[in-house]
């Protein structure tokens, strides 16, 4: 489906159009964040993450008494709840209440959760209308394209690219004025929420005791999904747990200033239940499915547990190096930045994207960020440590152990080691500024070859340190 | 069924047994500011303006129905029942639609309407909030699918902030199936982190303080 991550990361490097929409777009969200954490009192939005770190790491290690706590208060209100192993269970639910209910349009609000299930193309490959209705989740499904950013999907297009593909798949006039290209989605998916038959959310928080579905957004979509329809479905991660509403003052508040450097979203959901009696709107039915999708097993890592807390307000990406460079899509999964590289082999199982956890510098920006406090870049290290001992286990690291043992071998022979740095010096570079690019013909090749494509090194001595050793003692400097 | 299943997982994963009760969570720390009524007045009307919001503080009913005459001029609005929009008169202004028992009547009107009237439960002074329970009198669509919302609370009704509603509303299921708090006009950056009001909700929203 989509090229290999080496091909996707050259492309977009390569792609100047990209490089500009996705470095301005990340740059203006760092720029909203610091503007909106400066205004707050930077003492108190340091207490703020502190205690959010707390809340979840208190909730996940009691999780169980939670998750049923929730379900016990959501069921007295005529909630139904249900679990689901994998998105294969979700799929089969949501399609066995469609075919039961005689629903032919869904209509969906943003979900990280149910973009990391394929829930939209599943249900359309059955045969349903399955609508995106976040503006940016609408573009991109309309581009047949994932979402390359957590919060804001279409980062990566630009409005000209926007104007083409509404003017192609709408059959609107070509419109490249951000506002004028608002009104032309209002207008279409307006008409789809009127007719819709099933709506289908996410969940930022899920409050335990208080026995609350949590959505945040600025649109009105998640409303719209959420009020019109005669059932409500809600698909959310186990992890989203949060005791009581008073814990949630916290969370919003470094959520929208985190994401979006909004003290807080537009709109800020807090849903009981189905319409009770004498109400005009709101769903009949609603119905909460809890997903595990790999974080019990994340949940058993002590070290590692702590990928849980993340309450997914982009932030780390917005501000990763890496990130700004190569974009969402050439991340494997759909989440994507610093936390996309340490939950991504977390949930799929470390070695097949063994890569992921290098694709960082390190430079700690993503954990100074993380409202949560997440030490990603610890987790990076336990990450390649931990891909590194895999590699050992299954012998698969036959050329380094060979290149190690011969490195050792010359090490332990001065001689022999002399002979080898006398050689590298005399490498020299046809380059003007002496830095060594690339090494002659036998040896650039494989490992070599690879790593000298990214890295530059310096330009060798002109005299090794053994030489100048000898020349001062000759001199008796010594 | 696989709540069983993940629910046993979880507990292998934590070392925990079924039932064993959780220690206390830990505290968290709400400010809530004491403020004289004027100045939480001062600090809402500040922060919804910034927001792209307008706010009105009415000193009688003749006030709020002069203002919203003024909005509702010339164009079709829908008013929820909340008893204070009538106490108000603003149901009886020309163009306004009111006093539905029928939910398909009701969507009907909001499809057409350019204005939707709602009261609001609480307002908060530090995001310029409004916040609304769903309920008989109070719909959740008028506020949602017009392109122009007014809004009426009372004065009394301004809280300081978000930290004040959760600690007055521990439980806000009790008292409703929905609490929505709206914080500016519906607005998306989804294109070029470019700012525009009025997605799938409002573009302009007005409240008046009475």
């Amino acid at each position: 489906m989509s090229p290999s991550p080496l091909v996707q990361i050259r492309q977009t490097l390569a792609d100047p159009g990209l490089q500009a929409a996705i470095y301005s777009s990340t740059g203006r969200l760092v720029e909203k964040r610091r503007q909106a954490v400066s205004e707050s009192d930077p003492a108190e939005f340091e207490r703020w993450r502190e205690q959010a770190r707390e809340i979840k790491k208190h909730t996940l290690e009691n999780l169980d008494y939670y998750l049923e706590r929730l379900e016990e208060r959501l069921t007295a209100r005529g909630v139904k709840v249900l679990w689901a192993k994998d998105g294969g269970e979700v799929t089969d639910f949501v399609l066995r209440l469609a075919r039961e209910r005689n629903a032919r349009l869904i209509v969906k609000s943003k979900s990280m959760t149910t973009e990391e299930i394929h829930l939209t193309d599943r249900l359309q490959e059955a045969g349903l209308e399955a609508l995106e209705t976040d503006l940016g989740e609408y573009i991109v499904q309309l581009a047949g394209q994932r979402p390359s950013h957590i919060v804001a999907p279409a980062l990566h297009l630009t409005r000209y690219q926007i104007g083409d593909l509404f003017h192609e798949r709408l059959g609107v006039e070509r419109e490249v004025v951000p506002e004028k290209q608002t009104l032309i989605a209002r207008r279409t998916l307006r008409e789809k929420f009127l007719a819709a038959d099933i709506g289908i959310t996410g969940a930022n928080f899920l409050v335990a005791e208080a026995g609350l579905v949590v959505v945040v957004e600025n649109e009105g979509n998640a409303r719209l999904s959420s009020s019109i329809p005669r059932v409500h479905i809600v698909i959310a991660g186990i992890e989203k747990l949060i005791p009581r509403t008073s814990d949630l003052a916290i969370f919003l508040k470094l959520l929208g200033r985190s994401a979006t450097g909004q003290p807080l979203t537009v709109y800020t959901s807090l849903l009981g239940g189905p319409r009770l009696a004498g109400e005009l709107d709101g769903p009949e039915e609603v119905y909460l499915v809890l997903l595990d999708n790999g974080r019990t097993r994340l949940l058993a890592d002590r070290a590692k547990r702590q990928s849980l807390y993340c309450i997914r307000c982009g932030a780390c990406l917005n501000h990763c190096p890496v990130y700004r460079k190569i974009g969402g899509h050439s991340y494997p999964w759909v989440y994507s930045g610093p936390i996309g590289a340490i939950i991504t082999p977390q949930f799929h199982g470390l070695l097949e994207d063994a890569w992921l956890p290098y694709a960082s510098s390190l430079c700690g920006a993503c954990a100074e960020v993380c409202p949560v406090k997440i030490d990603i870049p610890q987790i990076l290290l336990d990450l390649r440590w931990e891909s590194v001992k895999a590699k050992v286990r299954e012998g698969s690291n036959r050329l380094e152990r060979w290149a190690f043992g011969v490195w050792a071998w010359v090490m332990c022979h001065p001689r022999l080691y002399e002979l080898a740095s006398l050689f590298s010096s005399a490498i020299t570079t046809s380059e003007g500024d002496g830095w060594l690019k690339s090494v002659p013909a036998p040896f650039n090749a494989g490992p070599i070859r690879n790593w000298l494509s990214q890295r530059d090194l310096p330009p060798p001595p002109a005299k090794t340190f053994r030489q100048l050793w000898r020349e001062r003692r000759g001199r008796g400097l010594s | 069924m696989s709540r069983e299943f993940i629910l046993h997982r979880v507990r292998t994963a934590l070392g925990r047994s079924a039932a064993q009760a959780p220690p206390p969570a830990p505290e968290v720390e709400l400010r809530i500011r004491e403020l004289p009524l004027k100045q939480r007045i001062e600090i809402f009307s500040a922060a919804l303006e910034k927001l792209g919001g307008r706010t009105c503080v009415a000193g009688s009913a003749e006030e709020a129905r002069t203002y919203a005459a003024r909005l509702v001029e010339g164009k079709r609005a829908v008013a929820s029942n909340a008893p204070l929009l009538a106490d108000c008169g603003l149901t009886s202004l020309p163009g306004v639609q009111s006093g539905f028992s029928n939910a398909l009547e009701l969507r009907r009107a909001l499809e057409t309407a350019d204005v939707g009237i709602t009261g609001a439960d609480y307002a908060l002074a530090e995001t310029g909030s409004l916040v609304l329970l769903a309920s008989a009198s109070e719909a959740r669509l008028i506020s949602l699918l017009p392109p122009v919302h007014l809004a009426v609370v009372s004065k009394e009704r301004l809280l300081a902030g978000l930290d004040e509603l959760v600690t007055l509303l521990p439980d806000p299921a009790a008292a409703t199936s929905a609490l929505v708090i709206i914080t500016g006009p519906s607005r998306t950056a989804d294109i070029e982190q470019i700012l525009v009001r009025g997605v799938h909700g409002p573009r302009e929203v007005h409240v008046l303080l009475i």
